[in-house]
C-alpha cells in the first residue's frame, strides 16, 4: 500500500534540474533510506513533498490525496512532517515547551489566546509522555538552546514525531553528530517510529546507518532515482556503488 | 512646452540627491548587509556642515572658494563614517539584527540632536552660492544654473561609481565581499578594512547629496529622518544592495514626486508610498534586488 | 527511570507573578494619600506609557518584530479622543475609550496587512514611515486635528458619569483619574499575561525563535504576526487615550518618530526580554524624563546615547540585569 506517491516531480533552480521527473513512493509503516552525493536532489525532494518549496511539474499524491499545490499548513494536516538538517528549535523555549507547543497546534488549540497554556493538562501530559519516548525527559525543562547536540537533533524529530504524522521526513538526523551517539538515535528514532506503525524517510550519508536500518533504500543522482531496493539489492547493485563511491574494486 | 522640461529638470535634480543617499545606503547594504537608521541623518549633517562652512563661515569669499568648498560635508561625513563604523557597527555583526537596529536608531537621536547642538534649531542656509549661479532663461521660465550642477554632480556620481565597483580592484574586491565574506576572507582580503571603506564610502555618498543640495534648500531640522523615508522608498522599488536599483528607483521617486507635487500637493507622499506598497506586493526583493 | 510528576508547570508562575504584583498595587492604589498631587499625577503619566511600553513589547519581545512607529497608534488613540470631543460633543471616559479602541483597530489592521509580510529592517523602516504619514497628516489636515495647536479635551466624566471632575482638576486628576488609570493598568496587565502565556503567546515566540520551524509546526505566520500588531497596536492606542486627558491637550508631537523612540528606549531599558521590563522601564523613564528634561534641551542626544550604551553593554536592561544580579549574590553562578 503506498502512502505517498510522487508523479514525474520536477524542479529547476535556474537551468539546473533539481528534481529530474522523479517517481518516489513510500509505503505505509517502513523505514526507507534516501541516499546520493551532495547535489542530488534528496533535500530538494524532501522539501517539495513537505511543501517548502513549490514543484515546477508532476503530482504529489498523499494518501490518495493531491497535496501538490496545498500549503505547509495543510500537508501537516494530511499528516506529513519533517525535521530539518541544520537543527531548527525553538531555542528559548524549554524542551517541553516545544513539544507542548507542536502539541497545542495539532489540536487547534494554538489560536487561543485567552486561556493559559498551563492550564491544559492533557498537553503537557503528552508533551511528557513524548520527551520519555525519545529518553529526552530528564532535559524536558532545559532550554533548547542548551542541550546537547545529539539531544537537539532527538528533539528535532521529537517535535516532528508530536504532530502524530503518517509520513516522517529526518533530513539527516545524525549529521554532526558523534559515532558513538548515532546509533542510540537510530535505534530511538526507528524503534518509536516502527512502534506507533509511523513510516519514516530518511536522508542519510552515513552508509552504517542506512544499512542497519532502513527495509528499502532508494538512491537519487543528478535529481533522478538511480535505484530503488532492499539493503541488500542495493548492496549489490554495481551501478550505484560506482557512483555513490567510485568504483567496484575493492580498496 | 518650457514648463515641461522644468518639471523634467526638477525630477532630475531629487533623482541625483535621491540617487546619492539610497545609493550609499544600497551600497553599504549590499557589502555589509547591514542597514544603517542613522544614514538619513548622515545625509544631514553633511548639508549642515556645507551650509555651515561656505554659507557662514566663508560667507565673504567668492564663487570659486565657495565651490572649492562645496565637498566640505562629504568629507565630514566620510570621516564620520570611518570612525562610526568600527566602533558602533563591528560589535554588533554577530548579533541579533534587533540590536544593530536599536544601535543605529540611537545614533539617529545623537546626530539629530548633534546638528541642534552645533547650529541650533534655526535653518541654515548657504544661498549666496546658489544665487551666485544665476539663472537661464528659456521660453517664458526662468531656471536656477545651480541646479544642473546638481544633476551634473549626480550623474558623475553614477558614472564614478559604475566605473569604481566594476572597473577597479577594489571594486573587486567589494563585489566578492558582498556575495561571498567567508570565501573572501579565506582568499585573503581584509574584510574588515573593506567594511569600513564601504561604509565610508556610502556615508560620503550621502553627505554629498546634502552638500550639494543645501545652496539650493536650506539645511534643517527633520530633513534626515524625511531624507531616510524617501530613500526607503526608493530601494524597496530598486531594490536593497543594488545601485542600478538605487539609480532607476531614484529617477522613478522624482518624477512622481515632482507629479504628485504639482497635481497632488496634498497627498503626495501617499502616492509615493501606493508605489511602494505596489512593488513590494508585486516583486518584493525590488526591481533590481536580491531577494 | 522513576516517572516524573505530570505537571508542576507554570499555572505556578502565574501564582508567582500574583505574589508579587498583589503587593505592588497595594502600594500604587495608596500613593495618592501618601504623595502629594503632583506625585500622583506623575505616576499616573508612568502608568498610562507603560501600558503603551506593554502593548509596544508584545510585538519586540515576544513576537521577535521591532517597531519604530507606534507613536503612531498613541496618537490614533489620543487623537480619537479629542475628535469625540470635537464633533461628537462626548464626555464620558468609557465611551472615549471604545472610541480609541475602535480607531486603533481600525488602523493597526491596514498598516499590519502591508507591515507583517516583512521582518527587521524592512518591518522596521516601514512602521516608521507609516507613522510618519499619520504625523504628516496630522499637520496637512489641520482644519480638523487643529494642527500645531492641536485639539483640548476637557475633564471627562468616569464610570459612566458616576465621577464627574467638577471640582477643582488638580485634585480629580490625582485621585478619582488616577485610580482609574490605575484600574486600567491592571486589566491591561492581566490581559497581557494572559495573553502571552496562552498557547496563542506560545506560537508568537516560535514564530521569533524560528520562523521555518514554526510554519512547519503548523504556525500560520502571517496571520499571528497580524493578531499580534493588532493587539499590539490597541494597548498603545488605549494608552493614548489614558493620556489625553491628563494632558489635557493632543498635538501632532506624539505622532512623530521621537516619540516611537520613548517608546523604544523605555522598554530597551526595562528589559524586552522580560514581561515587566515594559512596565519598569516605562515608568522609570518617565520620572528621568521629567527631572532630566528640565536640565537640558539635548534630551534626544541623551537618549540616544543612553540607547546605545544600554545595546552595547547591558541588553537585558533593568530587570535582566538585576536578575543576574540577584543570582550572583545568591551564589548560584
Amino acid at each position: 500500500m503506498s502512502l505517498l506517491v510522487t508523479k514525474d516531480l520536477v524542479k529547476w533552480f535556474g537551468d539546473t534540474h533539481a528534481v529530474d521527473h522523479v517517481n518516489f513512493t513510500v509505503k505505509e509503516s517502513e523505514v526507507l533510506a534516501l541516499i546520493g552525493s551532495n547535489g542530488a536532489g534528496k533535500t530538494t525532494l524532501v522539501n517539495l513533498i513537505s511543501g517548502l518549496f513549490r514543484p515546477d511539474g508532476g503530482q504529489i499524491l498523499f494518501r490518495d490525496q493531491d497535496v501538490t499545490h496545498q500549503s505547509v499548513h495543510g500537508r501537516i494536516k494530511a499528516g506529513i512532517a519533517r525535521s530539518f538538517q541544520l537543527v531548527n528549535l525553538f531555542d528559548q523555549l524549554t524542551a517541553l515547551d516545544n513539544v507542548a507547543l507542536t502539541i497545542f497546534s495539532r489540536e487547534g488549540k494554538i489560536a487561543n489566546p485567552v486561556a493559559l497554556a498551563a492550564s491544559d493538562s492533557a498537553v503537557w501530559d503528552e508533551a511528557h509522555d513524548i520527551l520519555r519516548l525519545f529518553g529526552l525527559e530528564p532535559k524536558a525543562r532545559v532550554l533548547a538552546g542548551g542541550v546537547s547536540q545529539g539531544e537537539r537533533k532527538l528533539l528535532d524529530v521529537a517535535v516532528a514525531y508530536a504532530l502524530r504524522p503518517k509520513l516522517l521526513f529526518l533530513d539527516e538526523p545524525t549529521s554532526g553528530v558523534s559515532t558513538r551517539e548515532k546509533a542510540p538515535i537510530m535505534d530511538t528514532v526507528t524503534s518509536v517510529v516502527r512502534s506507533q506503525g509511523i513510516s519514516a524517510a530518511i536522508i542519510e550519508h552515513d552508509m552504517d546507518v542506512v544499512f542497519n536500518y532502513s527495509d528499502r533504500i532508494v538512491a537519487m543522482h543528478q535529481g533522478a532515482i538511480l535505484a530503488d531496493g532492499t539493503p541488500d539489492e542495493i548492496r549489490r547493485n554495481d551501478t550505484v556503488t560506482t557512483t555513490l563511491i567510485g568504483t567496484t574494486e575493492p580498496r | 512646452m518650457d514648463v515641461l522640461l522644468i518639471h523634467v529638470l526638477n525630477s532630475l535634480l531629487y533623482a541625483s540627491v535621491l540617487f546619492l543617499i539610497a545609493g550609499g545606503l544600497s551600497l553599504i547594504y549590499g557589502v555589509m548587509r547591514i542597514v544603517n537608521l542613522a544614514h538619513g541623518n548622515i545625509y544631514a549633517f553633511g548639508a549642515y556642515v556645507t551650509a555651515w562652512v561656505v554659507g557662514s563661515v566663508a560667507a565673504g569669499a567668492s564663487m570659486p572658494v565657495w565651490l572649492v568648498l562645496l565637498p566640505v560635508g562629504a568629507v565630514a561625513t566620510a570621516i564620520l563614517g570611518a570612525g562610526l563604523e568600527p566602533t558602533l557597527l563591528r560589535p554588533f555583526y554577530k548579533r541579533a539584527e534587533e540590536y544593530q537596529l536599536l544601535c543605529t536608531f540611537g545614533l539617529l537621536m545623537i546626530l539629530e540632536d548633534v546638528m541642534r547642538l552645533f547650529w541650533g534649531p534655526y535653518p541654515l542656509s548657504a544661498s549666496a552660492l546658489f544665487e551666485g549661479f544665476g539663472s537661464l532663461t528659456f521660453g517664458e521660465s526662468i531656471y536656477p544654473t545651480y541646479n544642473f550642477l546638481v544633476i551634473g554632480v549626480g550623474a558623475a556620481a553614477a558614472i564614478f561609481l559604475w566605473a569604481f565597483i566594476y572597473r577597479t580592484k577594489f571594486g573587486v574586491v567589494l563585489r566578492a565581499t558582498s556575495q561571498n565574506m567567508r570565501m573572501a576572507s579565506a582568499l585573503g582580503v581584509n574584510v574588515n578594512r573593506v567594511y569600513v571603506e564601504a561604509f565610508t564610502l556610502g556615508c560620503f555618498m550621502a553627505g554629498l547629496g546634502g552638500a550639494i543640495i543645501v545652496p539650493s534648500q536650506s539645511a534643517v531640522l527633520g530633513m534626515g529622518v524625511d531624507a531616510l523615508v524617501l530613500s526607503f522608498i526608493v530601494v524597496v522599488i530598486g531594490g536593497l544592495g543594488s545601485l542600478e536599483g538605487a539609480l532607476v528607483g531614484a529617477i522613478i521617486v522624482g518624477f512622481v514626486r515632482e507629479a504628485g507635487i504639482t497635481w497632488f500637493a496634498e497627498i503626495e507622499l501617499a502616492v509615493l508610498y501606493l508605489i511602494a506598497a505596489l512593488v513590494l506586493l508585486v516583486r518584493p526583493a525590488g526591481l533590481f534586488g536580491r531577494p | 527511570m522513576s516517572v516524573p510528576p505530570s505537571r508542576p508547570r507554570p499555572a505556578s508562575s502565574t501564582a508567582r507573578a500574583l505574589r508579587v504584583a498583589v503587593p505592588v498595587v497595594v502600594l500604587l492604589a495608596l500613593v495618592p494619600l501618601i504623595l502629594p498631587a503632583y506625585g500622583a499625577i506623575l505616576l499616573a503619566y508612568g502608568l498610562v506609557m507603560a501600558i503603551a511600553a506593554l502593548g509596544f513589547n508584545l510585538l519586540l519581545g515576544y513576537t521577535g518584530l521591532l517597531s519604530f512607529g507606534h507613536s503612531a497608534y498613541f496618537g490614533v488613540g489620543a487623537y480619537a479622543v479629542a475628535l469625540m470631543v470635537k464633533y461628537l460633543k462626548v464626555g464620558s471616559m468609557e465611551l472615549f475609550l471604545v472610541g480609541a479602541i475602535v480607531a486603533a483597530v481600525l488602523i493597526t489592521a491596514l498598516f499590519g496587512v502591508v507591515c507583517v509580510r516583512y521582518t527587521t529592517i524592512f518591518f522596521g523602516i516601514l512602521t516608521l514611515a507609516l507613522s510618519q504619514v499619520l504625523w504628516s497628516l496630522a499637520f496637512k489636515f489641520f482644519w480638523v486635528t487643529g494642527g500645531t495647536d492641536g485639539l483640548r479635551v476637557p475633564t471627562p466624566s468616569l464610570f459612566a458619569g458616576l465621577v464627574t471632575g467638577s471640582g477643582d482638576k488638580i485634585v480629580f486628576m490625582s485621585h478619582a483619574y488616577y485610580y482609574y488609570v490605575l484600574i486600567v493598568f491592571c486589566l491591561c496587565v492581566a490581559l497581557m499575561w494572559v495573553i502571552v502565556n496562552s498557547p496563542f503567546g506560545m506560537a508568537l515566540q516560535a514564530i521569533r525563535d524560528n520562523e521555518t520551524r514554526a510554519e512547519f509546526v503548523g504556525v500560520r505566520i502571517w496571520r499571528y504576526r497580524w493578531v499580534a500588531f493588532l493587539v499590539s497596536g490597541v494597548f498603545t492606542g488605549l494608552a493614548g487615550a489614558l493620556w489625553v486627558p491628563l494632558n489635557g491637550l493632543t498635538t501632532p508631537d506624539i505622532m512623530h518618530w521621537t516619540f516611537s523612540g520613548e517608546i523604544v528606549f523605555m522598554t530597551v531599558l526595562g528589559g524586552f526580554r522580560s514581561f515587566a521590563g515594559p512596565i519598569i522601564g516605562a515608568v522609570v523613564f518617565n520620572y528621568l524624563k521629567t527631572y532630566a528634561v528640565g536640565y537640558t534641551v539635548y534630551w534626544q542626544l541623551l537618549l540616544g546615547a543612553v540607547l546605545v550604551g544600554l545595546v552595547l553593554s547591558l541588553p537585558t536592561g533593568i530587570v535582566g540585569t538585576a536578575g543576574r544580579l540577584a543570582a550572583r549574590l545568591q551564589g548560584r553562578h
